[in-house]
């Protein structure tokens, strides 16, 4: 009968062989669990308190998906399924090996038909395992991608685990070549090499005495990897589910938290690692360096000096260097924004959030900017353009510099005039934002919406001169008191008005009313963007298109609508009501690559720049052939793309239309 | 080291500026008042004073309506005192505000008034110079650079072309500023609104505004467009042809 | 108590600045409707000759009744503590019917104190005089006018330029000098340490036939390259406003205005300039103004030959391209 024989081959001439591994995994257990505790206590030890284990039923369904199954590394072809391979296998080889123990020590269950499975099963990870390791050597020695960190503590870690993994496979295969069970075939790879040890002509003797040498190495290899797997570059196999069972839960992902405060009500800027939460501390242990984030990014791509990859080692770098140091409370802890990461990486960033989608750990990039930005922000160290813009947003509640009593003046030639939702009540309450009401080029889009609006029967109003800058990028900026006033300011003014719904033009104004105002009253009324809008009245049957336009577009998920609200199909249905044909970019959905306007930086210096992200998105449209016309939803987008249409020199060969420009044609 | 810096408040610009019925003073309806850029650059040049070589400094104002964000703005760059100054202060001249200031500022026994060199409804003078009047203090106005030692100061004072001149003045002095030696610097909101909770404006009264030594206005208006420009219209394409056309008429090209 | 009209010759290092002539036009306007004379008041050391030689080489005088030469060594550069006290005493004696001051770094040192002092009534901001005795000043940017009557006894006005032209204050007869004498001048609290030159620079604007010149509007300092293409297709150079010049834009050799340099191009392109009066009247001599400006209600269209109410961003790159084309570069 097929069974599992405890240490086959292994003599017990210096007692029981189980001595050794158990002391030998028990010593590298405890070195593991020491040097890790080292490093773990760091994080909450230094960092702030912050509450992430509630809800664990959430959390446990997030450590199956995202640690276990890894459906974000599989976003990626090639090194999901390398990656997939070294992980399945090795999480196969530990249950298999925890089996094993229980199948020595308490419960005989390796035997039968279920030891032909485990053997099976174990001996198909092994190869899945060697064709991992295999792609990923030539990964990290000829593919050599940039976002990688080709340094030889990976080299390391790589030929650790597959010297394992062949030690088991090798002792395997000898015992295979000398004993020769009838189910030999159960082990199709052990069977594959017994037959080339077979092969050689040696006697059982010689055999065995690789075995030996072969097991013995392989128990010290992995005692050597256990002692060494939290000071190496293995230790994401704890951190990184570590990682993903803390993340974020209490709020959606566009909103970002409030200004922590200490016990007596004074605000904590994250100045130094201090400040930080002990989860940010624990983002950057967990990080893996596998720079699918700066390969996501749009200031790295531009030539900025950004890096969301850089950012999150610097925090980790900071902490290796001074976290023992921190750990008395009385020594002052070194800054991190000017020191360790400068203030040209932290302004460069646009928030688009890809890098946070990208992580196969789910690191929380765009957070710890942000208040890294805050800090900043109180210090006053900022360009000089960010900062009159500032001003101007604090004075006149536009980024303009422009009155307020100017707002609505885009309404003017429409009559009969637009409702006033400050006066009448209204079931639409239409949010119109800063660049919809005040950029000279974008107004005739303004007012092609409110004719698409008033063709479809909509009842709906404005604010006019009580609207102010919704505040979004304000506080991406870093700026909470003045997003705070701003706040206050519109809520004020919604609070007097009666609507069932606000629409909006811009994704921006979408995301901060929808995931950061406060709700109105005791209801929380529905904040949709146009394209929902317009997604509900085509499927309503209330808004008709009386032509099919028969274009042939592209279509730009603008960051704050798609990724951090998960609106992706209400604008696709809006184009195919038109009658367009859709060609997919291959950066679409959640990997639509951001125009750089975000996070304040239509508000800044420019600076040193490669290719704009704006230009490189264009030269994406272009390449797909013969679709001359690039669709977006937000009038960032609109200036910021038609800008690169010039630059890039492709006037002839595309234009950049708004999706409301799309509809009013199609009327 | 006593620093003291006069602010006032002043038209916004941006605002479209009207005439009121009585047809000598401007609207007040829309007009938003701000402070007085050049007064910006003072305080700014004042707490930069005092982030160099110590001393106290302390902002003395008008009580207008928007004074007290003013105020508590520049406590939150670093203004030790907030000092507002009571009275009816609408349609009051410089002469009138520069005597209101007087009494104040002489007991604060400065060593050094700051304030900026001009602003831009100013039809009776500045109130620097004014002040300085009154105070018997020695006046230099379009200054870019302080620096103090016991009992002088070292100023940059500006000419056209770029041309600096640099004089010693005895202190106490009133210099108007032109610009501070770095553009005044952003304080968060916040910062401000902690300001509003911590800092106190201590305040004086005053009671008889005399506004002798300005002029009485007969007749306020907008400025006439004058003979306006030839308009080129056009897509910029075409506006550019026009232009080029323009360059060979003049014979540039 | 007479009804002349005195006015503060301005000069700095030799030569006379050219706001003086504008005041002397000014005042000679005044003068008609009160049958007084132009009195020019010249403070300094050894100056007597800036009356009628103003600046070596322009051969333009003073056009003035008489000059009033007040020489003392502590007067030989301006300085406001000892200007005062001289001119407290001169006013005091005189009692003319206005004295004139420039709206400068050297008159606003002067005039405001001076009022205190003498109690007498002041205006600033002055552009022009009426024949009737009346005053036009301008505030707020160059958009509000105030009119009234000049006061009395002695008013002390400040110009700015604009209203008069400086061919207007200037005569081919040197006008006759009379000494007055000097208080005693000593402690005086404000002395002069030294002049700092400005930066060279590679560049005079002053002397550049074609100047493109950006303002706020060129919204940072990367876009500056885009005026500096246009301006080497156009073989001028690059100029700029106060506020560019603040932010460090450009440096301070490229001012152009009341604190920079006063300019007479054949064309000034202003992209972007609102046109405030600091800038406008250091640029009004230009040959042709064209001012490019998103804002119709901006000032600068009041003074330009042509204008377009265009976008800079649209436009610029475009006709530097037209602008090679025509060159067949």
């Amino acid at each position: 009968m097929p069974e599992r024989i405890d240490f086959w081959g292994i003599p017990f001439t210096w007692g029981s062989p189980a001595i050794y591994v158990y002391f030998l995994m028990a010593l590298g257990s405890i070195i593991l669990l020491v040097r890790f505790f080292q490093r773990a206590r760091l994080w909450w030890r230094v960092g702030r308190p912050e509450v992430r284990w509630d809800r664990i039923h959430i959390r446990l369904w997030r450590l199956i998906k995202y640690a276990i199954v890894q459906v974000k590394v599989l976003r990626q072809k090639y090194p999901g399924i390398m990656h997939i391979g070294l992980a399945w296998g090795f999480f196969t080889f530990f249950l298999g090996t925890a089996l094993a123990t229980i199948d020595s020590h308490f419960l005989k269950i390796l035997q039968g038909n279920a030891y032909l499975v485990y053997k099976f099963v174990l001996d198909t990870f092994t190869l899945l395992f060697l064709i991992g390791a295999g792609m990923a050597a030539y990964r990290r020695f000829i593919q050599r991608p940039r976002r990688l960190t080709l340094e030889p503590g990976f080299t390391w870690s790589l030929a650790l685990i597959t010297l394992i993994v062949l030690g088991g496979w090798f002792t395997e295969s000898l015992r295979l070549a000398v004993e020769k069970p009838a189910w030999e075939l159960w082990s199709p790879l052990g069977w594959l090499l017994a037959q080339a040890w077979i092969a050689t002509g040696a006697s059982a003797a010689p055999l065995m005495n690789w075995h030996l040498g072969i097991w013995i190495f392989h128990l010290l290899l992995v005692t050597l990897t256990l002692a060494t797997l939290p000071v190496g570059t293995l230790l994401h196999i704890l951190t990184g589910p570590l990682n993903v069972f803390f993340s974020k839960l209490d709020r959606p992902t566009g909103q970002l938290a409030p200004i922590p405060q200490t016990a007596k009500g004074e605000p904590i800027y994250a100045s130094t690692l201090r400040d930080l939460t002990w989860k940010q501390l624990l983002d950057g242990d967990a990080c893996t360096e596998c720079g699918r984030c700066q390969d996501a990014c749009p200031a790295f791509a531009a030539g900025k000096p950004l890096s969301p990859k850089q950012v999150i080692l610097g925090v980790r770098a900071a902490l290796r260097q001074d976290g023992r140091v921190l750990l008395n409370k009385d020594t002052k802890a070194p800054f991190l924004a000017g020191e360790k990461i400068s203030d040209d990486v932290l302004w460069s960033c646009t928030t688009c959030g890809a890098c946070v989608c990208e992580c196969p750990v789910l690191i929380e990039h765009v957070d710890a900017i942000v208040d890294l930005r805050r800090y900043l922000v109180i210090e006053g160290r900022m360009d000089t353009e960010l900062q009159g813009t500032l001003e101007n947003l604090g004075r006149y509640g536009n980024s303009f510099g422009q009155s307020e009593r100017m707002r609505a003046r885009w309404t003017q030639p429409i009559q009969p005039p637009i409702k006033d939702a400050r006066r009448e009540p209204v079931e639409y309450l239409w949010f119109v934002g800063d660049y919809a009401s005040y950029s000279p080029t974008l107004t005739d889009i303004t007012v092609k919406t409110a004719e698409v609006f008033r063709k479809a029967g909509l009842d709906f109003g404005i604010l006019y001169d009580a609207e102010r800058n919704a505040g979004n990028d304000v506080r991406r900026v870093g700026e909470e008191g003045l997003f705070e006033m701003l706040m206050e300011k519109n809520s004020m003014a919604l609070s007097k008005c009666t609507y069932q719904a606000i629409v909006t033009t811009d994704p921006h104004t979408y995301n901060t009313l929808k995931n950061e105002y406060p709700a109105n009253g005791d209801e929380r009324r529905p904040v949709l963007h146009y394209a929902e809008l317009l997604d509900q009245l085509i499927i309503t049957g209330k808004l008709k298109f009386s032509k099919k336009l028969g274009y042939k577009v592209t279509y730009h998920d603008p960051c704050y609508l798609g990724r951090y609200n998960g609106v992706y199909d209400a604008p696709r249905r809006v184009i195919e009501a038109t009658g367009c044909e859709l060609v997919e970019m291959p950066r679409h959905n959640d990997g639509s690559f951001c125009c750089g306007a975000g996070g304040g930086r239509i508000w800044m210096a420019e600076g040193e720049i490669q290719e704009r992200p704006s230009e490189s998105r264009i030269r994406e449209a272009v390449k797909l052939g013969k679709v001359p016309i690039f669709v977006v939803a937000c009038p960032k987008d609109v200036t910021m793309f038609r800008d690169a249409v010039k630059t890039t020199g492709n006037e002839q060969l595309v234009e950049v239309k708004d999706l409301i420009e799309l509809v009013h044609a199609a009327l | 080291m006593n620093i003291v810096i006069l602010v006032k408040l002043v038209p916004d610009l941006v605002e479209e500026l009207t005439i009121d019925i009585s047809g000598v003073a401007l609207d007040t309806a829309w007009l938003r008042l701000i402070i007085n850029e050049f007064d910006d650059h003072a305080i700014e040049q004042g707490i930069l004073l005092k982030e160099r070589g110590g001393g106290a400094v302390m902002v003395v104002a008008p009580d207008i309506e928007g004074i007290d964000d003013v105020l508590f703005t520049a406590a939150a760059k670093g203004a030790d005192r907030l000092i507002k100054i009571k009275g009816n202060f609408a349609g009051v001249n410089n002469h009138a505000l520069a005597r209101a200031f007087t009494a104040v500022v002489k007991d604060l026994q400065p060593d050094l008034v700051l304030t900026g060199v001009q602003a831009n409804n100013d039809l009776d003078g500045s109130v620097g110079p004014l002040l300085a009047g009154c105070l018997e203090m020695p006046y230099v106005g379009y200054i870019s650079g302080v620096s103090l030692s016991e009992g002088k100061s070292k100023v940059r004072k500006e000419y056209p072309g770029g041309l600096i001149a640099e004089m010693d003045v005895t202190l106490p002095a009133v210099l108007g500023i032109q610009a501070a030696e770095q553009p005044p610097r952003y304080v968060a909101v916040s910062k401000v609104r902690q300001m509003m909770k911590t800092s106190t404006i201590e305040e004086r009264t005053v009671t008889d505004l005399d506004m002798a030594g300005g002029p009485t206005i007969g007749r306020m208006f907008q400025a006439e467009a004058g003979q306006r420009a030839t308009m080129l219209t056009g897509s910029p394409d075409e506006v550019a042809t026009k232009l080029v056309g323009i360059f060979k008429e003049l014979g540039v090209l | 108590m007479n009804q002349d009209i005195y006015v503060v010759i301005e000069h700095l290092r030799g030569q006379v600045a050219e706001i003086s002539f504008v005041m002397l036009a000014g005042a000679r306007e005044l003068a008609k409707g009160l049958g007084g004379n132009v009195v020019a008041v010249l403070l300094g050391h050894k100056a007597q000759g800036l009356a009628g030689n103003p600046s070596a080489g322009s051969g333009q005088c003073l056009a003035a009744d008489k000059v009033l030469s007040l020489d003392h060594p502590a007067l030989a550069d301006f300085t406001s503590d000892a200007y005062q006290k001289v001119l407290t005493d001169l006013i005091r004696k005189d009692q003319p019917r206005a004295v004139l001051f420039g709206s400068t770094s050297i008159g606003t040192d002067l005039a405001s104190t001076l009022s205190i002092k003498l109690g007498l009534p002041m205006v600033s901001s002055c552009c022009s005089f009426s024949a009737d005795g009346k005053f036009v000043s301008q505030i707020c940017g160059g958009k509000i006018m105030a009119e009234g009557d000049l006061p009395g006894p002695t008013a002390l006005v400040t110009m700015v330029p604009g209203g008069y032209k400086a061919e207007q204050g200037q005569s081919t007869q040197s006008p006759a000098v009379t000494q007055v004498e000097v208080p005693a001048l000593e402690s005086l609290r404000v002395t002069l340490a030294s002049y700092i030159e400005p930066e060279s620079g590679d560049v005079d604007i002053a002397k550049e036939p074609i100047l493109v010149s950006v303002g706020r509007g060129i919204q940072n300092q990367d876009n500056i390259v885009l005026a500096e293409e246009l301006a080497q297709a156009l073989g001028g150079a690059v100029s700029g406003s106060r506020p560019v010049i603040d932010q460090g834009w450009l440096a301070t050799s490229r001012l152009v205005g009341k604190s920079g340099k006063h300019v007479k191009p054949k064309i000034y392109l202003a992209l972007g300039i609102s046109g405030a009066p600091e800038h406008a009247e250091a640029i009004t001599d230009s040959d042709t103004i064209i001012a490019i400006n998103t804002d119709p209600t901006a000032p600068i269209f009041n003074i330009a030959k042509y204008g377009a109410e265009i976008d800079l961003f649209d436009l610029v790159e475009v006709l530097t391209a037209q602008v090679k084309a025509a060159k067949g570069s």
